[in-house]
């Protein structure tokens, strides 16, 4: 019955190009968009139209022809082993034209603000997958296995390098079997590349506590960093999907006149806080630090990774106290407790920060984080709530 | 003959004139030498005090600099008694979420480097290969004189009363090229006699861009039996190794030479199989082409039964491991992972005798969005096995042909109750069918035991755990045992598996 009903394709697969121009201009008509863009969706559209068409009207006669073999009607088997090779060929490329048309680039980002600045570049042309949830800390992931069945399925990967990951993505690439993802493939995409990073230690010594190697891998709150990662973002993209390069440059080109834009706002607002000292938990700010002539210099870590100790906190109560310190930055998967109990003593406040965009109220986007960030701190500096 | 002699003699010959030749340049490269010596030693001497006079020129500086802020500078290094009760207060007040840290002054990443550092020549990243080194070391008690004789079967437990170095192991690994990653564990352990023993552990390659979502490993490496045998000792929850592992797996785990093909399905969620197929003989394939022990008659036994060295006779005749793994996130914050192994091949107890073991496993994780370092959190982990021992009959004993079984599970609860402090409670019961040898072997016979666990990491480097072992077994009483764990870690920090 499968073959009887192959038989008619053939007739239909004559037919099939006129329908399927028709179908390309009614496509255009119905979606309303650029030729460009419609032209693979179309061709789809009519692949599967032809294959309706075939199995409604085919059906009832297939059974005469399928009779008709019985009795040995050779020249008709080899009819239609030709016509199902055309026809299974036809269909497959279809499906892949479908595929490839529909599909967008299956991004896989490790940290929220790699993925909202993947998603700022890549627009409607992506879908970001972003395996850090904005609350967590990126150095403390759990490699769950659905992960890997993301990685397995992605055409890029944007991750910060410089050992940010190191305790967890290694375990999930090994699984992931996904050769595009591969060093210097243009979809593994390493954010920190072409960046100047901070704090590189001179010898390595974990007494010390736990100093990444490459150098403190918290760039992005530099937003002259998040440019350079948006232009290694726009570029691999450009590479994967050339088609769309010019939606990617264009994505770019916004994202850096906005950017521009913005940092001598940001500058103005953050000028009462310059050369001001603020404290944080984590040593995760000096970039951010650096650009905007903030000193956050004074940590409630002893030692990067280590918990803060009551001799250490008297420490910095006292340096508080002489200095007027009054900002505490805590970011959402620190201990609060810690820093309430500094506030309290040196008359200080605890401002809760969002470190990477996408957290509740923190801005899915990196300029409106930014944003927020910015005002959290110049309303905390003036006293404000 | 005389060509012999006359070889020297022209060769002493046309040295003579080069030497009176050279002996003018000789004299003028000494001298510009000295020369360069000179100038160099005048300009270090120069350097030198430059140094002194801007370090003299510092400390005037910081002298007239008011107290207060020097101390901002260098952080409390030295502490007035305000700052003292201030500390104390501060103890109080936190309750002690940690009052070990004592050490108060910030890291000093940007010092310059100066000759007396080690220059750094060993960087993640920029080395060929990645190396670390991790040493795990118990002291501990038992009511049991020899814990090793029946209590701590495994080959990394702590086996003795006292102090014991079951586990010190050398991990390597690195991309061998754009098609292979390698990977090596070499372990040293110390026995109960002081002497060192050395074991490769793993020594493996696997591939990185194969089609199809397949992956081929091959070496010596742990088979993918279930989730405690490919563990290395350093990553188990517990001092020891499951009971049920220990009799079925063999006190070093399941691990041999052979390959691997393992393939991600092409599922909406995670799925894994693969299958392992390894030559299956020698100590680390206990269940298996195994010699056993010598029985002190000259006859090699394993569970009783005489061992016979057989060879392999067909592919039929090598060891497979294959395994069906599925993992679910339940929610945001949960996670579950099950999986089915099992493991067949031939045995060393008669001719035409095989093992099958079979094993179910289960883990589920809970760790909240916005957990600090990895805390809290709560994860549950089981294991049920089964294990089938065929063993032809022996005339000389005489013993019947017989088929063993072995069954047994193990379930651990972990809490992290706080960064960096984990507790669990452990449960085992192993038992199997009677055999002709049941009363006698110490690896066969009904056996619970009951472990809580309290594991401290002050960094992620390092780890104490403390545990305690209430045995209940059909050779012996009720038995217990208390052990104390210190680990470290040296070198590259590995990625954790889920």
């Amino acid at each position: 019955m499968k073959k009887s009903f192959q038989f008619f394709s053939q007739r239909e697969a004559l037919t099939g190009r006129n329908s399927s121009a028709q179908g390309a201009a009614l496509g255009q008509k119905q979606n309303g968009i650029s030729p460009e863009r419609a032209k693979p969706t179309s061709v789809a559209l009519s692949g599967l139209n032809d294959c309706r068409s075939i199995t409604t009207r085919g059906r009832a006669p297939g059974f005469r022809i399928a009779r008709l073999q019985r009795f040995g009607a050779g020249t008709f088997t080899w009819l239609h082993r030709a016509t199902i090779t055309r026809y299974i060929f036809t269909f497959l490329l279809a499906a892949l034209t479908t595929a490839t048309a529909f599909a967008k680039l299956n991004v896989v980002a490790t940290t929220p603000d790699f993925g909202a600045l993947a998603q700022q570049i890549g627009g409607d042309k992506v879908d970001v997958f972003t395996i850090a949830r904005p609350t967590e800390d990126p150095h403390f992931v759990d490699a769950k296995p659905s992960f890997v069945v993301k990685l397995n399925r992605a055409d890029a990967l944007i991750e910060g390098g410089a050992e940010l990951e190191s305790g967890w993505l290694r375990a999930l690439l090994d699984k992931a079997r996904n050769s595009k993802l591969e060093h210097d493939k243009p979809g593994r995409i390493v954010a920190h590349e072409g960046v100047q990073l901070l704090e590189v230690p001179a010898t390595l010594d974990r007494a010390k506590g736990d100093v990444h190697a490459a150098g403190n891998p918290h760039f992005t709150t530099d937003p002259l960093n998040a440019k350079i990662v948006a232009g290694h973002i726009a570029n691999a993209f450009s590479h994967l999907d050339p088609k769309s390069a010019s939606v990617f440059q264009a994505n770019l080109d916004k994202f850096n006149r906005e950017i521009d834009a913005k940092i001598p706002e940001w500058m103005k607002r953050l000028a009462p806080l310059k050369g001001k000292r603020v404290v944080a938990y984590h040593n995760a700010w000096p970039y951010f630090a650096k650009r905007f002539d903030v000193r956050i210099d004074l940590f409630l870590e002893p030692k990067p990774g280590i918990p803060p100790s009551p001799s250490h906190l008297a420490g910095v109560v006292s340096t508080m106290k002489s200095e007027g310190v009054k900002i505490i930055l805590v970011e959402p998967f620190r201990d609060r407790r810690y820093a309430e109990t500094l506030a309290s003593h040196a008359e200080a406040v605890v401002l809760d920060v969002a470190f990477v965009p996408g957290a509740k109220g923190a801005g899915d986007t990196y300029i409106d984080w930014m944003d927020k960030l910015v005002s959290s701190l110049v309303n905390a500096a003036e006293g404000k709530k | 003959m005389k060509k012999q002699f006359l070889i020297p003699i022209i060769l002493c010959a046309s040295w003579l004139p080069l030497s009176a030749q050279n002996s003018g340049e000789v004299e003028q490269l000494r001298q510009q030498l000295q020369q360069v010596k000179d100038a160099f030693e005048k300009s270090q001497a120069e350097s030198r005090r430059q140094i002194e006079e801007l370090t003299r020129k510092l400390d005037e500086v910081l002298k007239n600099v008011p107290p207060a802020s020097r101390r901002a500078e260098t952080n409390a290094i030295a502490k007035t008694p305000e700052q003292l009760a201030l500390e104390r207060q501060l103890a109080v007040e936190l309750g002690g979420i940690n009052a070990t840290n004592a050490d108060s002054r910030r890291p000093s990443l940007q010092q310059p480097w100066t000759p007396s550092q080690p220059i750094p020549v060993f960087r993640a990243g920029q080395a060929y290969m990645n190396m670390s080194f991790d040493a795990l070391m118990d002291f501990g008690w038992s009511s049991a004189s020899d814990p090793s004789a029946e209590l701590q079967l495994g080959g990394h437990d702590p086996t003795s009363r006292g102090f014991t170095l079951p586990n010190a192991e050398i991990a390597l690994d690195g991309a061998v090229d754009p098609y292979f990653k390698g990977f090596a564990n070499i372990v040293l352990k110390l026995d109960n006699d002081g002497g060192t023993e050395i074991e490769l552990e793993e020594a493996y390659g696997q591939t990185t861009s194969l089609p199809a979502n397949l992956q081929l490993k091959a070496g010596q490496f742990f088979a993918a039996f279930g989730r405690h045998n490919p563990q290395h000792p350093h990553q188990w929850a517990f001092v020891d190794q499951p009971l049920i592992l220990n009799r079925t797996m063999g006190p070093d785990g399941l691990r041999n030479v052979g390959a691997q093909l393992s393939w991600l399905a092409p599922l909406p969620f995670y799925t894994e199989a693969s299958v392992g197929m390894f030559n299956g003989q020698g100590e680390t394939a206990t269940s298996f082409r195994s010699p056993g022990e010598d029985d002190g008659a000259g006859v090699n036994r394993y569970l009783g039964r005489a061992t016979r060295d057989r060879n392999l006779r067909g592919v039929g005749d090598l060891l497979y491991v294959p395994r069906l793994a599925s993992s679910f996130d339940l929610t945001d914050e949960q996670t579950i992972v099950a999986g089915v192994s099992g493991a067949f091949g031939p045995n060393n107890a008669g001719n035409h005798t095989r093992t099958e073991i079979y094993g179910v496993d289960l883990y589920w994780k809970w760790k909240p969005a916005n957990a600090q370092q990895g805390f809290p959190f709560v994860s549950w982990q089981t294991e049920v096995l089964y294990r089938k021992f065929n063993a032809a009959a022996e005339a000389a004993v005489p013993l019947p042909a017989e088929t063993i079984r072995d069954y047994g599970f193990y379930s651990q609860l972990m809490w992290g109750f706080r960064p960096r402090w984990i507790t669990g409670l452990r449960g085992e019961w192993v038992s199997g069918n009677n055999s002709a040898i049941d009363r006698t072997d110490i690896f066969r016979g009904d056996r619970t035991r009951i472990s809580p666990v309290l594991t401290w990491f002050p960094s992620e480097f390092s780890k104490i755990r403390l545990q305690y072992n209430y045995d209940q077994g059909q050779h012996f009483s009720d038995e217990h045992s208390i052990w104390l764990q210190f680990e470290f870690l040296l070198g590259a920090h590995g990625a954790h598996q889920f």
